[in-house]
């Protein structure tokens, strides 16, 4: 089959590789007709997530046609299409029974902080990953579900990651009647966020990017004010300019760890690799939130220590909430949002390249390039 | 610079909301949001949310069938957490450990835990061990590894890269280039350096 396959930092190709088998009873082979890049696949892209090996093939978003069922498997059939979680999960272990199903503890042998992902290195589990022609899904009676008629293909493929993260962000900030939300970073997860706030009750949602595309979209996707952090000598201090020097009761910090803002960070953190990544997204978070107030992160980090203000956390008296999205746990009500049209995640896809076309995929996204904001991958058998 | 017209002062006697014990006033009613904005208030109760309460207990809402999953085989030998009491009974099989960089990846793996330091750079290391082997073995193959091809960077042409002048991420991506072409043209410079001593050795 053809996959794609990493080869060192910055640097990726398609292959031809084993069509991937049954390894274990619940297992389900999945022939993927829609996979997408996450912002997350750049960390690894850029050489920044341990134990990433030689000719791994990532992707965790990604949707497709069972195409082989191990003997235990109870809930799917061959033909069935099905969108699948990013996360592995057993669905039976302490955490899974108690819906944590993103930190699950029975399927990733090499690390206990972090539960199994899709292609996402040997730090989450070593399992080969959807931007390929196959792909083996573990406990496939657990994780996937069959993709309702109505659904369009491209909201399906953004809830198994995107969007269920955003929408989970906004939970975890927590969010009352009339807050002031604001939300950095205004790529696939910031949209949704944004657009979840309001769902959740939000009485104002600022989001902070430097591009100027990514705010477009997030005036006319999420309606949203939008900051461009560029124009500012000092965007916290914008902040608290825009809430009346309170700060704002809710930040979603959306970027992760391979933030801008400051030149200086990002090449130390994630040109120089000499912290986990460039933290400044995180600490405009717990700068620009009020005191008493909640800061959630769905941007992605790596297990390296990175230099952040615990001690302005600390003395603000913030609440701190953060984890790997439990998707399948977002989903029945995403459903119904998605459906109602309350969610629009398809509206963020920007461009569709051809599982050949991968190096150029990956290129464009992490550079941004041509407005890119949300890339899909058509793999050759689709 | 920021704009001092932009504070917004709310309070009745003029001073910033912080300062003072008044609730913050909606500059829009949940009406008006509700008219402006598709589904707005729809999770107003946290109830609706999905993820609240942070543990919700329901072992059979999961679809498994069953108390602790039957084991995939193949678990002897391959390396794991030290933090966890077994290899899981479900593993990835992909890029099994092997070579220089296996050995600094088990070593990794049995010596440190998740919390020690060591452990990820340890890991960090096997990582570039394994990219110029990698590196260097394709050049016995058919297919060696092309950077042009493999960085995707001819995209900067049919992409319009030069749009992106004026944006602050323009400074570093300056450097992607470095970091990409920098260990190939330090590694091919060893080469020259190196053949050019040995043919002087053997000239001698």
């Amino acid at each position: 089959m053809r996959a794609m396959t990493y080869r060192g930092p910055y640097k990726l190709r398609v292959e031809e590789k084993d069509k991937p088998s049954i390894e274990h009873p619940n297992d389900a082979i999945v022939r993927v007709q829609l996979a997408a890049i996450c912002g997350s696949d750049l960390h690894l892209y850029h050489g920044m997530m341990p134990d990433t090996r030689i000719g791994h093939t990532f992707g965790h978003e990604f949707i497709g046609v069972v195409d082989e069922i191990g003997s235990s498997v109870e809930h799917l059939q061959v033909g069935d299409r099905v969108m699948v979680p990013f996360n592995i999960f057993c669905g039976s272990c302490w955490f899974c029974a108690r819906g944590l199903y993103s930190n699950c503890h029975n399927v990733n042998a090499n690390a206990t902080a972090v539960g199994g992902i899709y292609g996402y290195s040997h730090t989450t589990g070593g399992y080969d990953g959807g931007q390929a022609e196959y792909v083996r899904v573990p406990f496939a009676d657990v994780g996937p579900v069959k993709i309702p008629d109505w659904m369009h293909d491209e909201d399906a493929v953004l809830l198994t990651d995107a969007a269920a993260t955003g929408y989970f962000g906004a939970q975890l900030g927590e969010i009352a009647e009339g807050d002031t939300v604001v939300v950095l970073g205004a790529g696939p997860v910031g949209l949704i966020a944004a657009q979840s706030a309001w769902l959740m009750g939000a009485g104002r949602v600022i989001v902070v990017d430097h591009l100027t595309e990514r705010l477009e979209k997030a005036r006319t996707m999420a309606y949203a004010e939008t900051l461009d952090y560029d124009e500012y000598d000092d965007i916290v201090v914008e902040l608290k300019q825009q809430t009346d020097f309170l700060g704002a009761d809710v930040v979603i910090e959306a970027v992760g760890a391979e933030a801008d803002g400051s030149c200086l960070q990002h090449i130390a953190g994630t040109k120089l690799k000499l912290q986990g990544g460039s933290p400044v997204a995180l600490n405009w978070a717990i700068d620009s939130v009020r005191k008493g107030g909640t800061v959630a992160v769905v941007g992605a980090y790596g297990p390296i220590p990175s230099a952040v203000k615990f001690g302005d956390a600390v003395n603000k008296g913030l609440s701190l909430r953060m984890n790997q999205t439990p998707v399948k746990r977002q989903w029945p009500r995403m459903f119904e949002h998605v459906r109602n049209g309350y969610l629009t995640p398809r509206a963020m896809v920007t461009h569709r390249f051809p599982l050949e076309n991968i190096s150029e995929a990956y290129h464009v996204f992490s550079a941004k390039l041509d407005g890119c904001i949300k890339p899909l991958i058509l793999p050759s058998a689709s | 610079m920021t704009d001092p017209s932009k504070t917004h002062t709310r309070s009745t006697d003029e001073l910033p909301i912080a300062y003072v014990p008044d609730r913050p006033q909606l500059r829009e009613t949940p009406e008006q949001l509700r008219a402006r904005i598709p589904g707005w208030g729809a999770d107003l109760d946290p109830a609706d949310r999905p993820s609240h309460p942070k543990l919700r207990y329901d072992p059979d809402g999961t679809g498994a069938h069953w108390r602790f999953p039957e084991r995939q085989p193949g678990a002897e030998g391959r390396e794991r957490s030290i933090e966890h009491a077994f290899v899981t009974p479900v593993f990835g099989t992909a890029q099994p450990l092997h070579g220089v960089s296996g050995h600094i990846r088990r070593l990794a793996y049995a010596r440190y835990s998740e919390a020690r330091l060591g452990h990820w750079l340890l890991l960090i290391v096997g990582d570039r061990v394994d990219a110029w082997g990698s590196h260097v073995r394709s050049f016995a193959t058919l297919r060696p590894d092309n950077p042009v091809t493999q960085t995707g960077v001819l995209s900067e042409f049919s992409a319009d890269g030069a749009a992106r002048r004026g944006r602050s991420d323009r400074r570093h991506h300056l450097l992607d280039p470095v970091i990409v072409a920098g260990p190939w043209v330090a590694g091919a410079g060893a080469a020259v350096f190196g053949a050019r001593r040995l043919l002087r050795r053997m000239a001698r």
